[in-house]
């Protein structure tokens, strides 16, 4: 209904040792579509979240883009990488280059891009997140929610068909919480298709066309949101929705 | 013991020889460190090739040089430069202190690359980066500044390391004093000397190392 697959799991498995993290993962993902990975610590969302770029190697199942199958033996993953882009938790900047340094470092080094015409695009993308004044500044002077508008925007400046997000709001002092996810809303509206681990249940509620909600490995219940938070109908999703909904 | 105005006359007479020996000295020590740097370098990133031989190589130079004393590599490197290609007597002394020194710096680098937080590695792999890539030019450059520190202590261990290089007969610092000394029959005297020499110039490195590391810790907050 949303257009075109953009990302697929079939039967995806993941061990760390003996902990079977991901077990038999089917998930897919339209174009334009927001999806939010909900579930308790230690439930295999970031992992999931993670194979999914192949920052984790998975150990079998599928993993399709755009319905081609990829694997790091018939696929060069650097590229691969260009095109699903990923913000991380500890928004892990480069503190020893500025903000644009941090912007235009893949797209002069990975895309070859001209200097010029990569700085005039990272101040553009600067300017969408509201920090184009910060482009000469070093990360360690930005606030945490600063330094997470400069981490997406550094993934945008690659292009990315996906944006997956691994907590990005987790590490944030409460009250700059706020402006990452209306960053993240109006990257939402203008269409970018994105997968989002996150524990904030009122951005999920709100900008998410679907819920996935995982628990011990497993994919336990997928709904919209509107389904997923006042109808839940699996049990272990109501016992996971009464304990973060206080209620 | 020499009287006081013993020592002070001859600390001035003397001055000349030992002001040579020092540029000597500074220069064998310079060389040796900025070679070693490369050296180091080398087997740092051999260390974290994740090619097993390679790690086994690079171990095995680290485990050689630790293992035997400086003087010892000295004379092998001296003895064996020499029996095979002549090579002045200078860049005998400095490949070989660079040798010992380069092993000291593998070891600082590995650190100071492994202290990069791994979500750097993450990131630039997220960007479309190569490994390779990433490691030039995101992690060394991180790596580089925490292992400034580091190297500017082995700069100073290389220093008075230097002085054994008066076994294969380099004129540096130690050199003259022991030969002004027995020319002299006056050994304490000169020993004494040289020590004020090594003393000064390790005090102005030490400041000159802690200087570097405030403006450091300066541009870091």
């Amino acid at each position: 209904m949303n257009g075109q697959e953009m990302i697929r799991t079939e039967n995806l498995n993941k061990s760390f040792g003996k902990l079977h993290v991901l077990k038999d993962i089917d998930m897919s993902v339209y174009e334009s579509e927001v999806v939010c990975l909900v579930g308790a610590s230690g439930s295999g969302k970031s992992t999931l979240l993670r194979c999914l770029n192949f920052l984790e190697k998975k150990d079998n199942g599928g993993i399709f883009i755009r319905g081609e199958k990829v694997s790091p033996d018939t696929h060069n993953l650097n590229h691969v990488r260009q095109s699903v882009g990923m913000v991380f938790q500890h928004f892990n900047l480069f503190p020893h280059k500025t903000v644009l340094e941090n912007i235009i470092e893949a797209p002069t080094v990975v895309k070859k891009l001209s200097k010029s015409q990569a700085t005039e695009e990272a101040m553009e993308l600067l300017r969408k997140v509201g920090l184009e004044d910060k482009a000469d500044v070093y990360p360690s002077k930005l606030s945490g929610g600063q330094k997470q508008r400069v981490a997406i925007a550094r993934s945008l400046a690659m292009k990315p068909d996906i944006l997956l997000f691994d907590e990005p709001t987790s590490a944030l002092d409460p009250e700059l919480v706020g402006e990452v996810l209306a960053t993240m809303k109006e990257l939402a509206d203008e269409g970018m298709t994105m997968v989002v681990v996150t524990h904030e249940m009122g951005f999920a509620r709100e900008v998410a066309d679907w819920i996935v909600y995982m628990d011990d490995g497993k994919i336990v219940e997928k709904d919209r949101p509107s389904e997923f938070f006042d109808h839940p109908k699996e049990e272990r999703t109501i016992e996971f929705l009464k304990a973060t909904m206080l209620k | 013991m020499p009287s006081f105005s013993h020592f002070f006359h001859t600390l001035n007479s003397s001055k000349g020889l030992f002001i040579d020996a020092m540029f000597l000295t500074l220069k064998l020590t310079l060389v040796s460190i900025l070679i070693g740097i490369i050296f180091g370098l080398f087997f740092a990133l051999l260390k974290i090739s994740r090619v097993k031989i390679l790690e086994y190589i690079s171990n095995a130079y680290v485990f050689l040089v630790r293992g035997t004393p400086l003087i010892v590599q000295i004379f092998i490197l001296y003895f064996g430069f020499s029996g095979l290609f002549l090579i002045p007597d200078f860049w005998a002394a400095a490949l070989a202190l660079a040798f010992h020194n380069g092993a000291y710096i593998a070891e600082i680098f590995r650190g100071t690359i492994q202290s990069v937080d791994k979500g750097q590695m993450e990131a630039g792999r997220s960007l479309g980066m190569t490994r390779g890539t990433t490691i030039r030019r995101i992690i060394l450059p991180q790596a580089f500044r925490r292992a400034l520190p580091p190297l500017g202590n082995q700069f100073i261990i290389g220093l008075k390391d230097s002085s054994l290089a008066a076994f294969i007969s380099m004129n540096e610092l130690f050199n003259v004093s022991t030969t002004l000394g027995s020319n002299n029959f006056d050994e304490m005297t000169y020993l004494l000397i040289v020590a004020i020499y090594y003393l000064v110039l390790v005090a102005l490195l030490t400041m000159a190392v802690s200087m570097f590391e405030k403006k450091l810790a300066i541009s870091d907050r």
